[in-house]
């Protein structure tokens, strides 16, 4: 018999993340690289860590390869402890019958097994989506202080954007008395951040019902709070301030990246009680070469450095050969950028080569900052030469 | 390996020559190529020579070297039964706590040795930083018929020997036996150095301990090697890689400035041998608009706004707008203030050089500020 455990995070890790194109093309979106030497997934686990929370089941189901091997045991976040831990919990066969996660609230509905083996009177339930810093213990604190069923947390956005949010309305006292998702006239800016708090007991009884509805996507924003709306259960918001991103395109990736070269970054990752956790590769410090260049960048272990580097933000283990030149781009671990190779504005996944003189990102102007953002999939080699255009994606067709 | 075996080292040996550097951690507490201790080389040239067992012999100041070794897990060195052994001084009947050499340190760990059970011993020292597998050294010992094999470099022809230093040189015979040794000789023109690193079965080294111990004698070198060269078959082993001496203020300069050379840094890092070290939490280096970095080595956390040549930047370092930085070793959580400059310098952990100083020392004698200092 396991140990009561007051909560129990479920982390939903399946997510393709399909608008990050080739990048989730191998890995399910929670795995990919931010920072340098952070995976969006660091960034939830050591907020699990640090608000005190040890059990944490996370839930995966596309490519999980990548990201089971990722997380190991939790060491990495301080989860393998006596009576807690990370569990990586795939979908599984009942029986006969084989069933995929077929929604958000699905995905726990079928875990109900694990999640009772603690006996837990609430339940955190997580995106592994998002960069933000979180202290979840006051968001419980203020679920108890509430009497609430369901707490919610939410951000104010920009009231312009709030459409593309499932946005909450709700009374002077946070008590949400309406949920939109995506609304075309939003009434509110406070959208979802996709962090709940359920009163276990409460929501055992919603995926229930919702399973036995044929109708239902098991979706938390589409099915559960709206049901649980409808039934009158007391829903309240709680509001965070600080910084949080979805990196859920391209673009926005990027741009979250490029954050962290600002002089002021709007996220202070040197934070030292709440320092985000990760696996630490075992290498080197960088070396950087008498003809090398390095400006306004973020370099990682293990790198070498022959040639330039300017506003870009590199992994572990990356080299830049002599006479390369490398503008605005995020470099993924163990790539290598080859001799007079230039490159601009572009995402390279793990283990690329870019041969002798390739152009990628058609850098003729580095200073010109309005381009579309080229990507390069993981282990592709550009040919020595070889042109590849600005907001390209090369990726492995065969 | 061809044979089983633990490993023993030996991180008592007090180098005054480090001066500064030393006055609260042992040598193999020592920071060094931008990440490491001293003591990382030894361990993870045991561990990549499938060695499961290590014992760490400590006398003083140790403190700095338990934080870093933990667990052992860093080195792999955590597993049930086995793992990493850290042997604090046990005060005997016949010994204050202080070891006077490492024969009776090694009396001291007689319970660790014997409740290993593993056929062979290997012993290594924390005081050089080389990558080394002993698999073929093992091999030669089996093959060769040693009692005892001792691992060497050759320092080349036209070395010069620094009597301030505690070195020990091999004379070999063509079959590579060593016949004779000098102990920290003033002239020699012996070029095979000991590394102090030593095969031997376990039983001999009990035997040979329990021996010297009762003749009242305590050092390796001097009495369990050299009182039998005769008695037994000493072999010795050439490592043929690069190895760094850390036994003085300007060759631990000297150790720093070789990892910044491509081959010697390829050589210790980009083996297949791996060297391990403890890991953190740290953020990824950044350099902002105004850095200018040539021929360096740069640790994670650093933030770069001055310029810096020549020099290795060990974990979280500041380097401060317009700060010039030239052959220098700024070791973990040292500032270096705005427009401040440094040449021949070694700054200590935490150090916090104001803006505008000036600091100048020379190859030979680098200015060593020590551990927590305002300058």
């Amino acid at each position: 018999m396991r140990r009561k455990k007051k909560i129990v995070a479920m982390l939903l890790a399946g997510g393709q993340g399909s608008r990050l194109g080739v990048l989730t093309a191998e890995k399910a979106k929670p795995a990919v690289a931010y920072g340098g030497k952070y995976r969006i997934i660091d960034f939830p686990l050591s907020n699990c860590a640090y608000s005190g929370i040890d059990t944490v089941g996370v839930l995966t189901q596309y490519k999980p390869l990548e990201l089971n091997t990722y997380i190991g045991t939790g060491s990495a976040w301080n989860l393998d402890t006596m009576t807690g831990g990370a569990y990586v919990l795939p979908p599984y066969s009942v029986g006969e019958s084989g069933e995929w996660y077929s929604g958000t609230a699905n995905a726990i509905y079928q875990n109900i097994g694990f999640i009772e083996q603690f006996d837990p009177d609430l339940l955190l339930v997580l995106s592994g989506d998002h960069i933000y810093k979180m202290n979840y213990k006051w968001m419980i604190d203020a679920h108890a202080a509430k009497g609430a069923d369901a707490t919610i947390a939410v951000i104010p956005v920009a009231m312009e954007e709030a459409s593309r949010f499932g946005i909450m309305n709700t009374d002077d006292d946070m008590l949400i008395t309406e949920f939109e998702e995506k609304p075309a006239r939003p009434k509110s800016n406070l959208a979802s951040m996709g962090v709940y708090v359920f009163t276990w007991e409460k929501l055992r009884k919603y995926l229930k019902s919702d399973a036995n509805d044929p109708d239902s996507d098991s979706d938390f924003g589409k099915d559960i709070i709206p049901t649980m709306l409808a039934a009158g259960e007391k829903l309240y918001a709680y509001e965070y301030g600080g910084y949080w991103k979805d990196v859920g395109t391209i673009q926005s990736l990027w741009e979250a990246n490029m954050e962290l070269l600002k002089d002021d970054p709007p996220i202070n990752l040197y934070d030292e009680p709440w320092r985000i956790f990760s696996r630490n590769p075992n290498e080197p410090p960088h070396f950087v070469h008498e003809d090398a260049k390095v400006v306004n960048s973020l370099i990682c272990e293990g790198c070498r450095i022959y040639g330039t580097v300017e506003n870009s933000i590199l992994s572990s283990g990356v080299i830049v050969e002599r006479g390369a030149k490398l503008y605005d781009s995020i470099v993924m671990a163990d790539t290598m950028i080859c001799e007079g190779a230039q490159v601009d504005m572009t995402i390279i996944d793990e283990q690329v080569v870019i041969g002798k003189g390739a152009v990628v990102g058609e850098a003729n102007d580095p200073r010109q900052t309005d381009k579309e953002i080229a990507v390069i999939a993981k282990g592709m080699e550009i040919a020595p030469g070889d042109i590849v255009a600005a907001g390209k994606e090369v990726r492995d067709d065969s | 390996m061809i044979r089983d075996a633990f490993g023993i080292i030996y991180a008592g040996e007090e180098i005054t020559n480090l001066r500064e550097l030393v006055d609260r951690r042992t040598v193999g507490a020592l920071p060094i190529g931008g990440k490491y201790r001293t003591i990382d080389f030894p361990l993870s040239n045991m561990v990549n020579s499938d060695i499961r067992s290590v014992g760490v012999i400590v006398s003083r100041n140790y403190n700095s070297l338990m934080d870093h070794l933990g667990s052992g897990k860093a080195w792999d060195l955590s597993g049930k039964g086995e793992g990493l052994f850290i042997l604090t001084p046990f005060s005997l009947r016949e010994n204050p706590g202080v070891y006077r050499g490492k024969v009776e340190a090694l009396k001291s760990s007689m319970d660790f040795i014997r409740r290993v059970r593993h056929e062979y011993c290997i012993l290594a020292g924390a005081t050089s930083i080389y990558n080394f597998n002993y698999d073929e050294m093992m091999r030669f010992h089996v093959e060769s018929g040693s009692d005892i094999t001792v691992l060497y470099h050759n320092v080349g022809p036209e070395h010069s020997v620094d009597e301030l230093y505690w070195d020990v040189f091999l004379d070999l015979s063509d079959e590579q036996r060593i016949r004779g040794i000098e102990i920290n000789p003033t002239h020699t023109h012996l070029t095979a150095r000991s590394l102090k690193s030593y095969i031997m079965r376990k039983d001999i080294l009990i035997y040979l301990v329990d021996e010297c111990f009762s003749k009242g004698e305590h050092s390796f070198s001097e009495n369990l090697i050299r009182n039998n060269v005769d008695r037994l078959r000493i072999m010795a082993f050439e490592h043929k890689g690069y190895v760094g001496m850390l036994n003085s203020v300007p060759a631990y300069f000297k150790v720093n400035m070789d990892l910044l050379g491509s081959d010697i840094r390829k050589e210790l890092f980009s083996s297949t041998n791996r060297i391990f070290t403890k890991t953190k939490d740290s953020v990824p280096a950044k350099y902002t608009k105004s850095a200018n970095v040539k021929r360096s080595l740069v640790a994670n956390e650093c933030v770069v706004e001055g310029s810096v040549e020549d020099s290795v930047l060990f974990r979280d370092v500041y380097i401060g707008k317009n700060a010039r930085i030239k052959n220098s070793i700024i070791l973990p959580g040292a500032e270096v203030g705005d427009d401040a400059e440094l040449e021949y310098v070694i700054l200590d952990k935490n150090v916090n050089v104001r803006r505008r100083s000036r600091l100048v020392g020379s190859e030979n004698h680098p200015i060593v500020i020590g551990k927590g200092d305002v300058v």
